[in-house]
């Protein structure tokens, strides 16, 4: 009963926050409460079972997301201020089309199939050979571990177009972000006192994602609004986009899950197939890569583009 | 009612806010904020179906689980360029407007 309760409440709360940021006043608040939404919204994820969905859309629907879109409505949402919207028949359509559309789908919970269908148990039964004992990374890294690889070149692909929305001359250069460099600042406090507590906290995801909820996209999350936090505190310059290492970094969780993935030519005879009874060390050695990658990828993509210092 | 079921029909409820906010609002990065909120709708709906696969001692099938996972990157992903192109749109024509008609001064491309 009190369960039913708290998921109703949850269910309600969710859905008005959600329709409270579409209708927000200022763009600014639309964001914040969008944020305050995807928090809302992992609770949903753990009540429906599924942590590691729980964790990424606290730390990526909402936290990252919500920290690009916060830059974005600070920078180009002032002039417009108000919300404005379509007039007249047009909005009356809109919401004729949009309340079609979820009562449509809301329909469909009635007749959905009476048998479930699941592949749960092939994915347990078939677990114990990859060594992990987190079914979603198993699926993660070993049943669909290329929808994984080209997630992460997902990643690269969005970050190239990022950069290559500077102009050419800036290419390699110092990304626009400015920092708020006001000397004994809350800010600064806490670019010097987090990191360590945060870095930590993301090589424990990292490495306990293999056997409970976590793993390289949560890990790398909280390493991204580490460095984001010095970045933007001015405790550490922000590296030029040309720099080796930091392209090295870029890559490195790619190109491990890669070398990894031909290395299954050589041994079981198949792309992205491990060697018996490697695949645990195989697979933890590729979220660390990950890991570093997507912390480095994520900093990046809200740095933004170059802004032409000391480019080349 | 159970719990799956009230958030399907929540899921349900922000898919229809997202196409609503999409369709009504003039402002690109409105319009930015609706997409991400009927995505995660989508991606709601697909956990409800997880939730009802549970088997074999799991609270819900894990396919579905790492398939949202891989969703909510992507969509990140989609959130950055978009963002990226807006304020470029912003630096090179000096406004964040849709719209056909020119800009009220001169271009400033």
């Amino acid at each position: 009963m009190t369960e039913q309760v708290f998921d109703a409440a949850l269910a309600l709360l969710v859905m008005g926050v959600g329709a409270w940021s579409m209708m927000a006043g200022r763009i600014t608040s639309a964001v914040i409460i969008f944020i305050v939404y995807g928090l809302l919204l992992s609770l949903v994820w753990v009540r429906i079972a599924a942590i590691d969905v729980a964790l990424t859309e606290a730390a990526i629907g909402s936290g990252a997301t919500g920290m690009l879109l916060i830059a974005a409505a600070y920078k180009t949402g002032r002039e417009s201020g108000a919300r404005e919207t379509v007039s007249g028949s047009l909005h009356v359509i809109a919401v004729l089309l949009a309340s079609s559309v979820a009562l449509g789908l809301a329909s469909l919970a009635f007749v959905l199939p009476g048998e479930p269908v699941s592949l749960a148990g092939d994915v347990l039964r078939s677990l114990p050979d990859s060594g992990l004992g987190n079914p979603v990374a198993g699926v993660l890294f070993v049943y669909r571990s290329f929808d994984t690889l080209l997630e992460k070149i997902v990643l690269l692909v969005a970050l190239l177009g990022v950069w290559s929305l500077g102009s050419d001359r800036d290419w390699g250069g110092i990304p626009g972000l400015k920092p708020f460099a006001q000397k004994h600042s809350v800010l600064v406090l806490l670019a010097r006192t987090l990191p360590p507590i945060g870095l930590t906290y993301a090589i424990y995801m990292t490495w306990v994602g293999a056997d409970v909820p976590g793993g390289a996209f949560q890990g790398g999350t909280v390493l991204a609004a580490m460095w984001v936090l010095v970045m933007l505190a001015g405790v550490r310059q922000i590296p030029r986009l040309s720099s080796p290492a930091l392209r090295a970094a870029i890559v490195a969780g790619p190109v491990v899950f890669l070398a990894i993935g031909f290395l299954g030519f050589v041994s079981p005879g198949q792309f992205l197939a491990y060697p018996q009874g490697f695949a645990k060390p195989l697979i933890v050695a590729m979220e660390i890569a990950l890991t570093l990658s997507i912390g480095v990828i994520l900093g990046l993509l809200s740095a933004g583009p170059s802004n032409g210092k000391d480019a080349r | 009612m159970s719990g799956p079921l009230l958030f399907w029909l929540a899921g349900s409820a922000l898919i229809g806010l997202g196409v609503y906010g999409i369709t009504v609002n003039r402002h690109p990065l409105r319009k930015l904020l609706a997409l991400n909120l009927l995505g995660s709708g989508v991606f709601l709906l697909f956990g409800v179906i997880a939730r009802r696969g549970a088997a074999a001692g799991l609270g819900g099938d894990p396919v579905p689980q790492a398939l949202v996972i891989t969703g909510i990157v992507v969509a990140f992903s989609a959130t950055a360029i978009a963002i990226a192109l807006l304020s470029q749109l912003q630096s090179k024509a000096g406004r964040t407007s849709l719209d056909d008609e020119p800009p009220d001064e001169e271009d400033r491309s």
